[in-house]
């Protein structure tokens, strides 16, 4: 249950604003791609396109087209709740649902989104997905306490929890470790490690080495000046990008010296 | 002087310390006690105590006090402690003045109502009988003989639950999906300027404008002098449903917009999102905007006089004629004593159904607390 995600000519705008430019990409399955590059240049806008929460904002529109597995998300016929069923996403502050309890938290893609669910159906799903993300032993013995009663890295990981829960195709996390500590950064790396051999994975990061860490493919996007539209420069194999890059704006940014 | 405008080098542009730059001059400030302050307290109280036994006017005489306070206490900290301090000082007091200015007529409020309307409201029969055929000659056996008061406002407690019931279920969903619409369907949209005005214009009526308003409504449809309770909880929820908006608008803004990103991105319809975690999490505020909006109508008279009028007897039925309320009752008591020779009983039944008001939103509030713990985010482990 992954599929590949196929980006061609991808025009964003907020409004009359230009946010990115003509991104053509290929994500495949099963790995992890990153998205790397300086603040405001796109990189978690071309990810909220993928599961179409960019729209959640006034005023944004694309053109272009996102293919998965052949099918264009923002054909007329599709519908964004349908799409966010197929790619979940993971957002940069753990953000549990403050009325539910642990439990209810992970399920809760599930109840909201079915008629019904039967007790053991819910144990069984609540078990899998909490061991998926690795927080099923720490949190076993108090399922009904509230998510927010756990740590920020507990958290974050709860909310993986409750994003592959409702078995997405691909899962998308925008900076999901920038509000976290090492230890927890760790956990949530080697999490996403595993995590890619069932679901395809785009992860926004500031953290180089975190990409350079995790990931199978990188993409550095970049924008010319404050106000234009930012762009991808380039894309490749992880390894590549971070030893032998292409173009000279990737070898700038990512030995530091760009500003 | 030079006039050359090359930037100065390095070296000449290091950081001098604040002392040494010269237009900067620090206040001081020194250790000081406590016991100053509570030194010129007890003088003022004392130099109060003086006013008053020589004949000064005792408001006048307060004032007096706490200015000749103030003064000591600026100038002794000044000398001890410095400028700073005596300020801090000097403030604290104003803001202990007004907290004082405050709460002194809301206590006394409370305490005359309790004692004027208590001794009245757990008599037996103010509960339980209604003012049907009761006359000035039985205020007057109560006043002149000492027989036990007859008559009661069990039929006004009756009206003001049912008609301000009534009037909630009318505005709670209104003002909760107007606000739901203002925030989440069209947070900047032009026709959402138009409500927010419309409804700041609304929390401005006049109550009396509500109830004229209700009145006219009812003569239109049912003709000309209807009065029964409907009238009156539609005049009420004129009154009730801009405030209900408001308190819920600002509850479902202050939701963060992460919780809502997180349902939809879990592929949760928007309907659902807002039904299920937006009013869930925001439910404890909710609430206590409702039932701030009850408490603030409970107590309206004059609409309800024209809109409802004024019934002797028990009426529970709101479609068919008149019924009482606390506030109409209290008024009537007041204005139109049974027998104006002898106005005591009829003092006392308005001051005990004052003191059910009151005692009905104090209960209402309390409420509104539990129900708010109850749906309050949980946190914690």
């Amino acid at each position: 249950m992954s599929k590949r995600i196929d980006v061609k000519n991808l025009d964003i705008y907020y409004g009359a604003f230009h946010a990115v430019k003509n991104v053509s990409m290929t994500i495949e399955p099963r790995s992890v791609t990153a998205f790397i590059g300086p603040s405001g240049c796109g990189k978690s806008t071309v990810l909220r396109t993928l599961n179409r929460m960019h729209e959640v904002i006034p005023g944004a529109y694309t053109t272009g087209e996102v293919l998965m597995d052949d099918k264009n998300l923002y054909a007329k016929d599709t519908d964004p709740v349908d799409v966010r069923r197929q790619v979940g996403m993971v957002f940069q502050r753990p953000n549990p649902f403050p009325t539910m309890s642990i439990r209810e938290n992970v399920l809760a893609g599930v109840t909201l989104n079915s008629k019904r669910l039967s007790k053991s159906a819910a144990d069984e799903l609540a078990e899998q997905s909490l061991r998926g993300a690795n927080l099923w032993t720490e949190v076993k013995d108090r399922l009904d306490r509230p998510g927010s009663g756990l740590s920020g890295g507990q958290q974050q990981r709860l909310c993986i929890a409750r994003a592959i829960a409702v078995q997405p195709e691909v899962i998308l996390m925008d900076e999901p470790c920038s509000a976290l500590d090492p230890i927890s950064t760790l956990a949530i790396e080697d999490l996403i490690n595993e995590l890619k051999s069932d679901y395809t994975v785009v992860i926004v990061t500031h953290n180089m080495q975190q990409a350079a860490r995790v990931s199978d493919r990188t993409g550095f996007f970049n924008l010319e000046a404050t106000g234009m539209p930012g762009e991808l420069v380039e894309m490749d194999d992880t390894q590549k990008i971070f030893s032998n890059p292409s173009k000279p704006a990737t070898e700038d940014y990512i030995s530091g010296r760009f500003g | 002087m030079s006039l050359d405008t090359a930037p100065t080098p390095p070296q000449e542009r290091k950081q001098r310390k604040l002392s040494e730059i010269e237009g900067v001059e620090l206040e001081v400030v020194r250790a000081s006690s406590n016991r100053l302050s509570l030194l010129a307290l007890g003088g003022a109280a004392v130099l109060l105590v003086l006013l008053v036994v020589l004949g000064l006017n005792p408001a006048l005489a307060l004032v007096a006090a706490f200015v000749v306070y103030l003064g000591v206490v600026f100038v002794a900290y000044r000398n001890t402690a410095g400028p700073r301090v005596a300020r801090d000082h000097v403030f604290r007091g104003l803001v202990g003045a007004a907290f004082v200015l405050a709460v002194v007529p809301l206590l006394s409020l409370l305490w005359t109502v309790v004692s004027q309307g208590g001794p009245t409201l757990v008599d037996p029969a103010f509960l339980n009988q209604t003012m049907n055929g009761v006359t000035g000659l039985q205020d007057q056996a109560t006043q002149r003989d000492g027989a036990p008061l007859i008559g009661g406002a069990y039929h006004a407690v009756i009206g003001t639950l049912v008609i301000t019931g009534i009037a909630a279920l009318i505005s709670v969903p209104i003002g909760v999906f107007t606000a739901i619409f203002l925030v989440e369907y069209q947070p900047k949209g032009r026709v959402s300027q138009v409500i927010r005005f419309l409804v700041d214009v609304m929390t401005g009526i006049p109550s009396i404008v509500a109830g004229l308003f209700a009145f006219a409504l009812w003569a239109v449809l049912f003709g000309i002098g209807t009065k029964n309770g409907f009238a009156g909880a539609v005049a009420l929820s004129v009154l009730m449903i801009s405030t209900v908006v408001r308190n819920s608008e600002e509850m479902l803004r202050i939701v963060p917009n992460e919780l809502r990103e997180a349902s939809l991105a879990l592929g949760v319809p928007k309907w659902r999102t807002i039904a299920k975690v937006v009013l869930p999490t925001a439910a404890s505020g909710l609430a206590s905007g409702v039932t701030l909006a009850i408490a603030r109508v409970i107590g309206e008279t004059a609409p309800l006089l024209v809109a409802v009028g004024y019934a002797r007897g028990l009426n529970v039925d709101p479609s068919q004629g008149p019924m009482n309320t606390l506030a109409v009752y209290a008024y009537y008591m007041f204005t139109k004593p049974l027998s104006p020779g002898f106005r005591e009983p009829s003092l006392d039944r308005a001051w005990a159904a004052a003191l059910m008001l009151v005692l009905i939103v104090v209960v209402l509030n309390l409420s509104a607390r539990v129900i708010a713990k109850a749906f309050a985010p949980k946190t914690g482990r």
